[in-house]
């Protein structure tokens, strides 16, 4: 079978040594079992993400945008824009959506872009990795590779903001989306279903600025999880993963809790599941190891 | 007060509405604005602002100038998107505090030392530098942001958990000497501060 391409957008934290470069190894043994290939766009540059807006305002955010979404288009024409990180594609995509609907934005991007050799054509669709798996892959496809079930596992779909909103996964609703359970579920593990901080936010980049207001977010997430007999958290998002993990040792400190919840993307999950090692699966990248699923791993 | 303060000051004299509509990122939704309250409830760190977003379009409304543009409720959006999709208006909430946030602090109203404000230009300073964000820099350079002995205080503080981070290879101390970068970060200067000097232009920022 033809492998399916496209043009891939990994994003900074994806990085070799950033804070989710396992993420990045996780995906390597995802996509091979499902027949994606991954081409990374030559020169790509940072996203901005949203906190970019203060220092960056519209017009350098939207320019720096708009500079992968050419490179893209130039390199690897025909392909869709896959990122895994949702800042990424959201800033992407809003990059794609505002330039399109607004011909003076459009006009006054390609002549920033012309310092740099490149034009903005429009065309070039950006997507979550998220949105492949589940419209280009189905969850039936998803499930083929499963060689090896999580069994026993009671893990909660933490989806958070950015891959839910303001875009989302179309078909989905906002306030409950379904996709991460059913991804849980795909791998044989048990999802649960009531965790009631699914689409909470983290506190994002004010996780540095305002700790006090997002340690209190990223303890609701965690407690419920807890509440509700999850003994892992899973995600689609690198700043929800970092967060939610890397907060708890402070949040203990601090509160006195003994929060150890461990906090994983949905792509090692699937890797486990596909018969990945721990190593492949990112599993040695978490300060709050996921003992079962290595265990898992390992077997 | 700075000089493009004074002038839009004096351009749009006691129009408010008008300066955020054709000045503001989203502005001209503005007027849209039904008072019913949605976003301060749906925002994660409602209690925090001390005007929400419905407020702070009624003031917007009311020429309230001086008390919107120095406010530091807008510093408080963590960009969860979740005012947007709860509109029943459809305003792009999340964007039109992003944009009130940078005209206040492009006009230099925005409130000093404001901690969001100061990740937020460093996180910007950091990615247009080279193109690429360095995290161990950003980081560091937040924790030095209010002198050397608070940086101290704040890096001790969280030593565990960059020591934890540099042995699941998430933090590369190596970083500090160079790190991820696109290839031409000169020409990406160049498209940067042309994009700046047209938006300059567009909103008044050039004086």
């Amino acid at each position: 079978m033809a492998k399916k391409q496209y043009a891939f957008y990994p994003g900074c934290s994806s990085q070799k040594g950033a804070s989710g470069s396992n993420f990045l190894t996780s995906i390597d043994v995802m996509c091979d079992k499902l027949d994606i290939q991954l081409n990374e766009i030559p020169d790509w540059n940072c996203c901005a993400a949203s906190i970019g807006y203060a220092e960056g305002g519209e017009l350098p955010r939207l320019a720096i945008g708009a500079r992968n979404l050419a490179l893209a288009e130039q390199h690897l024409p025909g392909q869709d824009m896959v990122s895994g990180c949702p800042a990424c594609w959201l800033a992407s995509r809003e990059a794609s959506e505002r330039l399109n609907g607004h011909a003076n934005l459009m006009a006054e991007t390609n002549e920033a872009l012309k310092e740099v050799g490149l034009n903005f054509k429009g065309s070039v669709k950006p997507r979550h990795m998220v949105e492949v798996m589940i419209e280009d892959i189905g969850f039936e496809g998803m499930k083929k590779p499963v060689v090896k079930q999580l069994q026993g596992m009671k893990i909660a779909g933490y989806v958070g903001c950015q891959t839910n909103r303001p875009f989302g996964i179309a078909g989905e609703s906002f306030e409950n989306p379904q996709y991460l359970d059913k991804m849980i579920e795909v791998v044989g593990a048990e999802a649960v279903t009531k965790y009631d901080q699914k689409v909470t936010c983290c506190g994002g980049a004010l996780a540095f600025s305002e700790p006090e207001k997002s340690q209190k977010q990223i303890r609701s997430i965690v407690e419920s999880a807890y509440d509700h007999g999850a003994e892992m958290i899973v995600t689609p998002c690198q700043l929800c993963q970092a967060n939610v993990e890397i907060y708890q040792s402070e949040i203990n400190k601090k509160q006195g809790t003994k929060f150890a919840m461990p906090v994983v993307y949905y792509t090692q999950l699937l890797s486990v599941a596909y018969g990945g090692s721990a190593k492949q699966a990112g599993l040695d990248g978490h300060i709050i190891k996921p003992k079962k699923l290595q265990d898992i791993a390992g077997k | 007060m700075t000089n493009a303060n004074q002038q839009a000051v004096a351009l749009y004299s006691n129009d408010f509405l008008r300066e955020v509509e054709e000045r503001v990122e989203e502005g001209e939704w503005v007027k849209m604005c039904m008072q019913c309250g949605v976003c301060a409830g749906s925002c994660p760190l409602g209690n925090a602002w001390q005007h929400t977003p419905q407020k702070l379009f009624m003031m917007i409304r009311a020429g309230k100038r001086e008390e919107v543009l120095t406010s530091d409720s807008m510093w408080m959006c963590t960009s969860c998107y979740n005012c947007i999709v709860r509109c029943p208006r459809k305003l792009p909430i999340t964007h039109i505090m992003h944009g009130l946030a940078n005209y206040a602090h492009r006009l230099n109203l925005a409130p000093k030392g404001q901690p969001t404000r100061e990740v937020a230009r460093l996180f910007w300073n950091s990615l247009a530098k080279t193109g690429r964000v360095n995290e161990l820099k950003f980081s560091l350079a937040m924790y030095f942001k209010d002198g050397i002995v608070q940086g101290i205080k704040n890096a001790m503080a969280m030593q565990s958990i960059g020591l934890a981070l540099v042995m699941t290879k998430r933090l590369n101390p190596m970083e500090l000497f160079g790190g991820h970068k696109c290839k031409d970060p000169g020409s990406l200067h160049k498209m940067i501060a042309k994009a700046r000097e047209i938006e300059d232009r567009k909103k008044g920022f050039t004086s």
